[in-house]
């Protein structure tokens, strides 16, 4: 192994200029808007009926798809969160990147196909496919708008502290602009601009992540190993190493199977299957979105290791100029870390670059709020409003007029909490995300489709015990029984609950199934097959 | 099962109604054979993964060591281990495309195609 030489180029210090509106990222950023909303505008000739507001036609192509999937999925909290938390903690990092890519073969095993050959628009139309429509319906759209509800507002609670450190915006400001963007995109393109819009953020991010790394590398001589000697040099050899985020066995596997099966349950991601015409097509999607997404974690712990050596500036501390290297810089701008990436771009690519950046992680925010609040508003709109209050039975005009309004009324709650939880610790509302997700969605949906004596009552049992038990543990664990309600100590002792609650779910919905026997619902699992399988007859 | 309608083998060549297809022993073959597969590539992915996660978990001094004798080696195992857990994760998606694309379609088209036209 060559000796390392210390990087010549982070000898200098910069004075960043993070947190106030540069000329470059104000253009980029108004660049990406009127990029997107042209897609909105071309997107909104093709949108008429609900088909194409929810599903965009069924005519998005599986490479299309598999970049909106990626898109979908790599938001703020992956791109800036993991190389933030490489910077800061090293190691650990890396273990909740894997943790993040290993939903999607398991996506791909178990429910893409079916979902994409008995749905329409939401999951709940492959939960209530042979079962009685109006209580599964209704307890699955519960379970979905609760998970897209707790995403949202990270998502947005996020997005705000994130532009008020980029651009110096009022966090209430961001809030408003994320939302009617956000907005312009679903209302008029529905599904078919929100999928061009996570496509071109999709696209965006992973060229800057890939440049970012490449600069990184070149600092030494694109050689990671030279890399990992200047960091085991500055942080020690434990940021090499996994630290304090997996403790015991149990809370490893626990938060893996909430990683893993949330994927699974998360509404907006399953809708994302009925815009390609076939199941042949979401499968093929699948890979692309693996591989996008595997490229994308594998490399971005090279963005956060790097700027924990590289960063050098000069900040105004306590009214004095002060010199700040490394970690202690990430955190002088962020406390959770979430400026590293930023601030390296800043550094090696200087600030055009760094608004490049700044652009790139609000079209990320817009994208997944977009792709949200379509996903919310369709479990409204098509399984309550349609199939529930209107039996079944509503004109095209109706639906997309529901869908519309659906939207409107989700996106305006978006930006409501959002200012409501403002300066919030939101990890625990991804973790809720993720934990209902696994615990509510995704057991019903797996029974629904595998096995042949799921009843109404099962399904319903099973949504409901999976979302009150894991969403009840998280309230009574650490992160917001003694961090939010300041009590002493914590009732339930782990901080993630997916190993007890999708235990709870699966038990509640098989002994709920076996109770109440449904021999139409079995006849129908029969008669489904060649849909399920073959695709006749599928939408 | 409530269709009594007799049973016609693959071989005869003949049309079939949509439950003579689904009481077929080559559909009833193709759902099993789906099911193996997807459970068998399921269970190559929870040993990887659990398996990774669970030796961080128990043995952090084996994840712990250089990969290399060198003096001045730094890189520990776990970070090539990680590494591998996401490409073993996309191969076996990209494992399962390649059967079902050559195997599983083929079939289905074949199956697809006994079905009577109405």
């Amino acid at each position: 192994m060559p000796p390392t030489t210390a990087p010549a180029a982070a000898a200098e210090a910069m004075t960043s200029s993070l947190g106030s509106p540069t000329v470059p990222s104000v253009a980029f950023f108004f660049l990406i808007v009127l990029i997107t909303l042209a897609i909105t505008y071309w997107a909104a000739r093709k949108t008429k009926t609900s088909s194409e507001y929810y599903a965009a036609g069924r005519s998005v192509s599986a490479l299309q798809n598999g970049f909106a999937l990626a898109g979908d999925y790599m938001s703020a909290a992956s791109f800036l969160g993991i190389s933030g938390m490489v910077a800061l903690k090293g190691y650990d990092g890396m273990i909740y990147a894997t943790g993040w890519l290993v939903g999607w073969p398991a996506l791909m095993f178990l429910v893409a196909e079916p979902l994409r050959n008995l749905g329409k628009f939401t999951f709940a139309d492959v939960v209530a496919f042979r079962l009685q429509q109006k209580p599964v319906r209704i307890a699955a759209a519960i379970g979905g708008i609760t998970t897209v509800l707790f995403y949202t507002i990270a998502q947005m609670v996020g997005s705000g502290s994130l532009i008020q450190l980029m651009f110096g915006l009022k966090y209430e400001y961001a809030e408003i602009i994320v939302g009617v963007v956000m907005l312009a995109y679903v209302l008029f393109g529905g599904m078919l601009a929100t999928t061009w819009v996570q496509i071109i953020k999709a696209v965006l991010l992973l060229i800057g992540v890939s440049f970012l790394t490449v600069l990184t590398l070149s600092k030494f001589g694109f050689n990671p190993v030279n890399l990992y000697t200047e960091v085991v040099k500055q942080h020690g050899p434990a940021a090499l190493q996994p630290g304090g985020l997996i403790t015991s066995p149990l809370e490893a596997v626990s938060l893996g199977l909430a990683l893993m099966f949330g994927l699974l349950g998360l509404p907006h991601i399953l809708m994302r299957f009925y815009t390609v015409p076939d199941a042949k097509a979401a499968r093929v999607s699948v890979l692309y979105a693996t591989g996008l997404i595997g490229y994308f974690y594998v490399i971005i712990p090279i963005v956060g290791f790097g700027a924990s050596v590289l960063l050098r500036a000069n900040v105004v501390k306590d009214g004095a100029t002060t010199a700040l290297a490394g970690r202690g810089l990430i955190t002088f701008f962020d406390k959770g870390g979430n400026m590293a990436a930023p601030l390296l771009g800043e550094l090696l690519g200087g600030q055009a670059f760094l608004g490049f950046i700044a652009a790139v992680a609000f079209a990320t925010i817009l994208a997944v709020v977009a792709g949200l609040t379509l996903a919310g508003a369709s479990a409204y709109s098509h399984d309550i409003y349609v199939s529930v209050i209107k039996n079944g039975r509503a004109s095209e005009e109706e639906q997309v007029k529901a869908a519309k309004i659906a939207t409107l009324v989700f996106g305006a709650v978006a930006v409501l909490l959002g200012i409501a939880f403002k300066g919030q610790n939101v990890a625990f509302m991804v973790g809720l995300a993720f934990a209902i997700a696994a615990s509510a969605n995704f057991p019903a949906l797996l029974m629904s489709v595998l096995w042949k004596r799921f009843t109404t009552w099962g399904a319903v049992w099973s949504i409901v015990i999976g979302a009150v038990s894991s969403a009840g543990m998280i309230i009574l664990s650490k992160t917001v029984w003694v961090e939010i309600f300041g009590f002493e100590h914590a009732i339930f002792p782990m901080k993630n609950p997916a190993v007890f609650s999708m235990a709870a779910s699966f038990a509640a919905g098989i002994v709920a199934s076996l109770l109440t026997a449904e021999p139409e619902a079995q006849e129908k699992f029969e008669d489904e097959k060649l849909r399920t399988y073959l695709g006749v007859g599928a939408e | 099962m409530s269709n009594a309608a007799p049973k016609l083998h693959s071989m005869d060549g003949g049309a079939k109604s949509a439950r003579e297809l689904m009481d077929s022993p080559d559909f009833k073959a193709l759902v099993k054979k789906r099911w193996t597969v997807s459970f068998s590539l399921l269970t190559a992915l929870f040993v990887s993964y659990y398996g990774y996660i669970l030796l961080l978990g128990t043995n952090k001094e084996w994840v712990s060591q250089k990969v290399s004798d060198a003096p001045d080696a730094v890189t520990t195992v776990a970070i090539p281990l990680g590494i591998a857990v996401i490409l073993v994760a996309w191969v076996l998606t990209a494992l399962y495309v390649v059967w079902a694309n050559k195997s599983y379609d083929p079939e289905v088209q074949r199956l697809k195609g006994q079905l009577k036209q109405h």
